[in-house]
């Protein structure tokens, strides 16, 4: 594939790998423990297993999994929500596919499928309005999740159904900004990141300026990263190569698709239709100021939460979940007390173990979970 | 060689004269006999069909010269879209059970085929899906002895669902099984992996992708004997149907106690669905396949049996894809195009899109 195949080179593969061991070796704390990168999205997570790159890696880089997957981070509460709405007789409720299986306190949209609702999987938001005008006599709410990747593309079809007016329209709006989620991170007490890999789509929105407190304040290095293979080891040379200088800059290493200033257009649809929640729910995080959006009051009439009576009930994680704790890069998957054994892909306890993104499906499908069961 | 009784002599066939098949059609009366002669005796057509009794009478003594051992094997189709690029339902529960009972070193000889209808069904339209699968049942060099026809009201079934049960006689002295692979020997397929599902997964239109993709729904008896003639000592064959490959290299390592590690770059995949993949964040390794097989042979034999593959036009892009390697029983591991090492899984669920 063009365009593709360039970025998953082995050969380059191999040139790049020396360069790291060479930089490595350059780095006086890399004697002493392994520098810890993390990336911050669900998307880097994939490909790092997919093509097998933790294997390729020196030992002196450890890679923790942070908390860009958005499927993982929803909370049970918000999903027992979606399940009310998606029972409802009159509503036809429109998902991206990997948050079908994401569980609710009793159950999941899945199951609510199963049961009788009317459940469908959709592509783009856009499908679901084409759903709305083909069934004027049916309610259509689409469940809007995903960070300021998935956002405007909610914001716009938000926009087209206001100028089609489209009165069986709506979103049940779960969209969180990545911002305060990785401050969130970085404030956290037992925090011990060296450096960041930053997440490549949604910076192809928000662009690159909002990361600089995280090196101005913090002193670490970001580096916005691509998603193919050689993407991620360049990025992570980036950032080896800024913690050997003493450095904390904001790098671009994407910048084939990710303008410095972001989206303009994108960006002027997210401020029009949204605004931030005073504070959102987080699987694993608790509660994150601003790190929520909402509809603004001007399109009431889009929003699922302000149409329908929803329970709205806040339901605590299950105890026995470390998915905070893996989250924010303090344990490793398989140190999770229930990984592989009361959490598994097929009854996932914590919402690491849902989507492909998440960290702790990824090591249990592509990381070979009696390995690490063995490791641990 | 006739080895299938004719009871009673031929009669002339009853006709549809309805556009759609109503409960009327599953009464048990004349409605369901009409329909029964018109849409399936008519293009089953065989002297086994032709008495309509209850059972299909076959003589034992035919079937022993094809071998020793009967092997039977049963399949449901319930595929939406009933009609898909490349194929449609009829093909598929040929094929289907036809490719069940070849896998095990069968030569497929005799099917069922018994028919849920959803009341409301265009009788033209049946008449496709039986002629499609008589045309089928003829490539495939089986013969559609015996059947049944039910049907249901409105929402009952998906329009139509097939059930077809096979069956076949295995050669004398083939006896192949999942439990049989040794480290060392060769994993080959047949052909470019993941067709039939991307195809399916297009033709639903969910995903407004446009595609050439076509199903690679094909029966494939003939390969399978080409290979058996030139890998007398193959260990394993199975259609990675639902799952794909992925499943079925789990299934065979976890019976035979043994690793596998496959070659991403030798493992023969379409641009397109590839492309396909890509785009929704599926894995082409467990996608469906209606054409393809899994075919596990020793190490001195691996070079005649890929030569034999390649040969046959079910086999053209036929590839030696991985080994069979002593380690961690069960253990399944694919070698990325970029040098890595990753784990092939059993799927869990099904493969659903990934959101960004």
């Amino acid at each position: 594939m063009k365009y593709v195949d360039e970025f998953r080179d082995r050969d380059k593969a191999r040139v790049l790998i020396k360069e790291i061991e060479g930089l490595l070796a350059t780095i006086d704390i890399a004697k002493q423990r392994p520098i810890a990168i993390m990336e911050v999205c669900g998307g880097h997570t994939h490909s790092i297993f997919r093509y097998g790159l933790e294997g390729m890696l020196p030992k002196e880089i450890e890679l923790v999994h942070g908390p860009g997957c958005p499927v993982c981070v929803l909370p049970m509460g918000r999903v027992d929500d979606c399940i009310s709405i998606a029972e409802r007789p009159e509503v036809i409720f429109t998902t991206f596919g990997d948050a079908m299986r994401v569980p609710g306190s009793k159950k999941s949209l899945l199951t609510a499928k199963a049961e009788g609702a009317d459940v469908r999987m959709v592509y783009s938001p856009m499908d679901a309005l084409a759903l709305a005008l083909k069934n004027p006599d049916r309610e259509v709410v689409f469940f809007g999740i995903g960070f300021e990747t998935t956002m405007p593309s909610t914001a716009l079809t938000i926009l087209q159904a206001e100028r089609d007016e489209v009165p069986n329209f709506s979103v049940f709006c779960n969209h969180i900004t990545i911002i305060p989620t990785i401050k969130a991170v970085l404030d956290s007490p037992d925090f011990q990141i060296d450096g960041f890999l930053g997440p490549g789509h949604v910076s192809m929105v928000i662009g690159t300026g909002p990361y600089g407190f995280i090196a101005s304040y913090y002193r670490r290095p970001l580096v916005v990263a691509g998603f193919e293979p050689l993407d991620i080891l360049q990025s992570i040379w980036m950032v080896l190569r800024q913690v050997k200088d003493g450095r904390a800059n904001i790098e671009n290493q994407y910048a084939r698709i990710v303008p410095e200033a972001g989206n303009e257009a994108a960006l002027a649809a997210v401020s029009r239709v949204y605004e931030l929640r005073e504070f959102f729910e987080w699987r694993g995080l608790g509660s994150i100021d601003h790190s929520g959006v909402k509809l603004r009051d001007n399109y009431a009439q889009f929003d699922a939460e302000r149409k329908f009576a929803i329970p709205g009930v806040k339901i605590a994680d299950p105890k026995s979940c470390q998915c905070g704790e893996v989250l924010k890069g303090v344990i490793k998957p398989w140190q999770c007390k229930v990984f592989g054994s009361a959490c598994t892909p097929e009854v996932p306890l914590g919402a690491l173990m849902v989507s492909p993104e998440g960290a702790c499906a990824a090591y249990y499908q592509y990381g070979g979970i009696k390995h690490h069961v063995g490791a641990a | 060689m006739n080895v299938v009784t004719t009871l009673k002599p031929k009669r002339r066939l009853g006709r549809v004269n309805v556009p759609k098949v109503t409960l009327a059609h599953g009464g048990g009366g004349k409605a369901m006999k009409d329909l029964i002669d018109d849409v399936f005796i008519e293009a089953f057509a065989n002297d086994a069909l032709a008495p309509l009794e209850d059972q299909a009478r076959i003589g034992l003594s035919a079937l022993a010269q094809h071998g020793d051992r009967l092997a039977f094997t049963t399949d449901s189709f319930v595929v939406d879209p009933l009609v898909f690029p490349g194929g449609d339902i009829g093909t598929l529960a040929v094929c289907g059970t036809v490719n069940d009972l070849a896998v095990g070193g069968a030569i497929p000889l005799y099917l069922s085929c018994a028919v849920i209808i959803e009341e409301g069904v265009e009788i033209d339209f049946l008449r496709r899906i039986a002629r499609s699968m008589a045309a089928t049942a003829v490539a495939a060099g089986v013969e559609i002895v015996t059947g049944d026809t039910k049907v249901v009201q409105k929402g009952a079934c998906d329009k139509l669902f097939i059930t077809t049960t096979g069956i076949g006689v295995i050669r004398s002295g083939i006896d192949l099984g999942a439990d049989k692979a040794r480290a060392g020997d060769a994993i080959l397929v047949n052909g470019l992996l993941g067709d039939h599902g991307a195809a399916i997964l297009c033709a639903r239109g969910d995903m407004a992708l446009d595609s050439t993709i076509e199903s690679d729904c094909a029966p494939l008896h003939d390969l399978i004997a080409a290979i058996l003639k030139a890998a007398p000592g193959t260990r394993f064959m199975r259609d990675a149907t639902r799952g794909g490959i992925a499943t079925v290299l789990n299934e065979v390592a976890a019976a035979s106690g043994v690793a596998i590690e496959i070659d991403e770059a030798a493992t023969p995949i379409r641009l397109e669905v590839k492309a396909f993949s890509e785009i929704l964040g599926l894995d082409p390794l467990y996608l469906a396949n209606e054409g393809k097989i899994v075919v596990v042979v020793p190490p001195d034999e691996s070079a005649a049996a890929l030569a034999a593959m390649q040969a046959h036009p079910l086999g053209r892009a036929a590839a030696l894809i991985g080994h069979v390697k002593d380690g961690e029983a069960g253990r399944v591991t694919m070698r990325t195009v970029f040098g890595g090492v990753r784990i092939v899984d059993m799927l869990v669920g099904e493969q659903l899109p990934r959101i960004c």
